[in-house]
């Protein structure tokens, strides 16, 4: 009986696996092998949970079509396994090279050796991995978190002459882009004693959370609160939708910032409720394929190659709009 | 009942606790004003942002727990209810066709989990964590993995709208658990799930259809769990199939136990699930309002259950009197 029940479960998992992974479209450039001549590279996903990796792998996408590369491309749907194991078919395509946006930072020191035996290039792109020997990978592509926290400190003390009252909405605790956004503001609002955090908790990035801690928030500081910087879009989407229900006015009475740059916030800062928004670019392809190049060539590449993010507000944004692909 | 009653207590008097300190520590906690036309303050926010999830999950997850199961995979329904809901409207339904496509499809998944436990005789635990992971697989796939915003007014009024000054979820979730607890316990519906929880066998025995009942109270929880994802993502206007009610059935546990039902099942206390669910929240915004560190913010959580679990322990409430009583003597 047990045994029975433990058959019947295996199958189900395995029948929901199966049908989770048709959807985002995970087989890539078709055909077999190495097509005559043309460069074949793989690249590894971690998923398409969100817009903006959906965006950043049709950048690689169109990058690779636009040079002549054929790529082999895998949606790891959040496994690393499946990472790794993308990764051992890629080597036995004998593919010429291999982008990779690892799912965690740890536990690639296996595969990537392996990678290495084969004498197959990796390029890194929007997240590290902490490896042993630093020459498993050529080179890591990113955006600077603390650079973007900075930016939009930096708008802001400009905005509000160097006196506010600030809500800070932080992303999941412990993740990389939330320490670092919080470091680079918080330097930047520190030559100015009169721009006070009021309180700086945790949303997770995600926009009902974050509504929720603002909705606590307003009640405790009340008209002492004069901004809003969030980590992540979507909190503060859920902020404005907060502090409107509170009948404060976001974008006037209230100054809201936010990082990543995406689509609805474009909207948000047309519709004036949206300060400002810092872009954390996913449109990696063109510089991780000049890095593959590179790469092939033999050239030594910086162990990091830092993405330039722009800012956007009510002065930039409306035109940006329309080009927005995320 | 009378057991029942003395368990309510140890988490009100956890729950007043934590309203003194509050009282003392930062002003303007009690403070509510009428505002627009409804209630707005602190209190008010307990009770919204409380009745919208742990609330509403802790009572589905208290009728399974007393029938000895567990329910993992109310997160998960809650995405599902979600999506289909903003999915609905943005298809052009009215809002009472996209509610009912949502709290139809959750309870399905709810009674699936049941046909699993009762029918086929997984465990609880497995057969609701495979509906853990094919749920949240389900609005991902229902979605494309993207977030489902829409501009459905009455949609949104459901969580963001008031009734008498009152929002409408909290409303309409004690009126459900008014409902459900007065239906319970007016038939004999709360008996039968206690003797399934108790000892199914003997119940089997004794004619009660204890299949039958663990079916419903699964549904339930669905149904539950659906309305939750229903008003969550009616509260943002937009449906997050990637993020909704993630970890959130751990919330719903905690309330169940903080207010009195045992896990090991045969008992429940409804009263005592919302005042755990209340709880809850009242300590997580009494951390934002005294701005804890988000890193430090789970250990004084911590304490506090570990607090209401140990006053629920009869053998340490056993001691404890025995002192007392000797220090008497």
């Amino acid at each position: 009986m047990k045994r029975q029940s433990f058959l019947c479960l295996a199958g189900l998992a395995a029948a929901v696996s199966f049908s989770a992974c048709k959807p985002s479209g995970s087989s890539g450039g078709g055909g077999g092998g190495s097509t005559g001549g043309k460069l074949v590279v793989g690249f590894s996903q971690i998923g398409a949970d969100n817009p903006w990796r959906t965006a950043e792998t049709e950048s690689v996408k169109a990058e690779a079509a636009k040079r002549g590369i054929e790529l082999k491309f895998s949606d790891a749907q959040g496994q690393q396994e499946a990472q790794i194991s993308a990764i051992r078919s890629f080597i036995a395509q004998g593919v010429s090279a291999i982008i990779l946006a690892p799912k965690v930072e740890t536990g690639w020191d296996g595969i990537l050796k392996e990678v290495k035996a084969a004498k197959i290039p990796v390029v890194l792109v929007d997240r590290g991995v902490t490896v042993t020997d630093p020459s498993l990978f050529a080179t890591l592509i990113a955006s600077d978190f603390v650079a973007e926290g900075r930016m939009a400190g930096e708008w802001l003390v400009k905005k509000s002459g160097g006196k506010a009252g600030i809500i800070q909405l932080e992303g999941t605790t412990g993740a990389a882009p939330a320490n670092d956004r919080k470091k680079g503001f918080e330097a930047a609002i520190a030559g100015s004693p009169d721009m006070k955090v009021l309180a700086s908790q945790t949303g997770d990035f995600k926009r009902s959370d974050g509504k929720n801690v603002m909705e606590a928030l307003i009640k405790a500081h009340g008209a002492a609160i004069t901004a809003v910087y969030a980590h992540n879009d979507d909190m503060a989407i859920g902020a404005i939708q907060a502090l409107e229900a509170a009948g404060r006015q976001p974008g006037k009475d209230v100054t809201v910032v936010s990082i990543d740059g995406m689509g609805f916030a474009f909207e948000a800062i047309k519709e004036g409720k949206l300060n400002c928004t810092v872009e954390c670019n996913p449109l990696l392809g063109p510089m991780a394929f000049d890095a593959v190049a590179k790469a092939l060539k033999g050239e030594e590449l910086p162990k990091q190659l830092v993405q330039e993010d722009r800012l956007f507000d009510e002065t930039n944004a409306p035109a940006e709009l329309p080009n927005r692909k995320y | 009942m009378k057991e029942i009653r003395s368990t309510l207590v140890w988490p009100l008097v956890a729950l007043v606790v934590l309203l003194v300190f509050n009282a003392v520590a930062s002003p303007g906690f009690f403070h509510v004003e009428w505002k627009d036309g409804r209630l707005f303050g602190t209190v008010v926010d307990i009770f919204n942002q409380g009745a919208r999830v742990p609330m509403l999950l802790a009572l589905g997850m208290t009728l399974v727990i007393a029938t000895g199961g567990v329910d993992l995979s109310v997160g998960s329904i809650m995405a599902v209810s979600g999506a289909v809901a903003a999915m609905q409207v943005n298809a052009g339904a009215s809002m009472g066709q996209a509610v009912a496509a949502g709290l139809g499809l959750a309870t399905l998944l709810g009674l699936v989990n049941g046909v699993l436990i009762a029918r086929v005789g997984l465990q609880p635990i497995i057969a609701t964590l495979v509906m853990m992971v094919a749920g949240r697989g389900l609005a991902m796939l229902l979605t494309g993995s993207q977030m489902v915003p829409f501009a459905n007014r009455s949609l949104t009024w459901l969580a963001n709208g008031s009734v008498g000054g009152l929002p409408v979820p909290v409303v309409l979730v004690l009126l459900l658990a008014g409902v459900t607890g007065w239906l319970l316990r007016r038939t004999a519906a709360g008996l039968f799930i206690e003797a399934t929880g108790d000892n199914e066998k003997a119940s089997r025995l004794a004619g009660i259809q204890t299949g039958g009942v663990r079916l419903a109270v699964y549904g339930f929880s669905g149904f539950c769990a659906g309305l939750s994802g229903v008003l969550e993502a009616a509260n943002i206007s937009a449906a997050d199939p990637a993020r909704i009610g993630d970890t959130r059935e751990l919330d719903a546990i905690f309330a169940v136990v903080a207010g009195g039902t045992a896990l090991t099942g045969g008992r429940f206390s409804l009263a005592g699930s919302v005042v755990g669910a209340l709880l809850l929240q009242t300590l997580t915004l009494t951390l934002y309002n005294q701005n804890v560190a988000p890193a430090v913010a789970p250990v004084p959580k911590a304490v506090v259950i570990l607090a209401v679990c140990l006053l629920h322990s009869p053998r340490l409430r056993a001691r404890f009197g025995k002192r007392t009583q000797s220090v008497a003597a």
